[in-house]
């Protein structure tokens, strides 16, 4: 199946995502990892941090979820890559929002790299965050 | 950080068997309500032998290495200071329930930036055939005394 017809440039999703701490602790449970400076406030200020935060692999996971979506199984995603710029810091009360905006950065012979602008709190959270994808 | 790391060999980890409900409850841990990773019907349909894993699932298996290179007693990387710089994946194919998968670590580079240290380590998984499904490639940054 083909990709659906896109542009460079063209912006094919924006979502925003709410997290919660059930939201972190429900991934520490399905990925193994239990750091406590994800679920404990205490232990994240012992070791200096702004606050919980969100395990960076939580943030990379939904981000790439509207590039799925869109894809709407026309393509699959071949190749995904990220730096983790700054962290998810997610209050107790309040929670933290992330925004995912998916643009085309390249369209090619194998498909298109899509690029991700991933944000909470103002900032950029995810730097260099592409997606390859591939006709199916 | 030891830089012998690089030319170091480690064994394969023991085979993961990707379960269909953990494979649903991955997918809903990182909000992916696509329906290919619930419905088995809808993942046959789009030719898949099972419910297809999200993106990231593969860290799942890939953790297995890490917790091997953090374990080597001269590696010099103190768990406490690690901070995850980069991720990467590049797949042959999605990972579909009832994969069994393999993974075999290779570190690639060692450098020293600033006070901090860096280790970029490959995990190269393998299905219960011996084929490649999924590289996955992670920087981690270990912080120096003064950071």
């Amino acid at each position: 199946m083909a990709l659906p017809t896109i542009e460079v440039g063209q912006l094919i999703a924006e979502r925003e995502y709410p997290l919660d701490r059930g939201a972190l602790v429900r991934y520490a449970g399905a990925s193994g990892d239990l750091n406590p400076i994800h679920y404990r406030d205490d232990v994240a200020a012992s070791v200096g941090l702004p606050g919980v935060l969100a395990h960076g692999m939580l943030t990379m996971g939904l981000a790439v979820q509207p590039v799925v979506d869109w894809l709407d199984g026309h393509g699959w995603v071949s190749g995904y890559g990220v730096r983790f710029t700054r962290p998810v810091v997610v209050d107790a009360a309040e929670g933290a929002t992330v925004t995912v905006r998916a643009t085309v950065g390249v369209i090619d012979d194998a498909g298109a790299r899509i690029d991700l602008s991933v944000s909470a709190a103002g900032g950029t959270v995810l730097g260099k965050a592409q997606v390859r994808v591939s006709a199916l | 950080m030891n830089p012998s790391l690089v030319e170091r060999e480690f064994p394969p980890t023991a085979p993961y068997l990707v379960g269909r409900e953990k494979v649903r409850e991955f997918a809903r841990a990182v909000l992916a309500t696509a329906p290919l990773h619930h419905d088995v019907a809808v993942a046959r349909a789009a030719g898949f032998a099972d419910v297809v894993a999200p993106p990231t699932f593969p860290v799942v298996v890939q953790e297995a290495t890490l917790a091997q290179l953090l374990a080597e007693p001269d590696g010099g990387i103190d768990f406490s200071r690690v901070v995850h710089g980069e991720q990467r994946f590049d797949y042959v194919r999605p990972v579909v329930a009832g994969d069994e998968l393999t993974a075999t670590l290779r570190v690639t580079s060692v450098k020293s930036l600033g006070g901090n240290s860096m280790v970029t380590a490959e995990s190269s998984i393998v299905d219960g055939a011996g084929a490649l499904v999924v590289t996955a490639v992670s920087t981690l940054v270990v912080r120096g005394d003064d950071a």
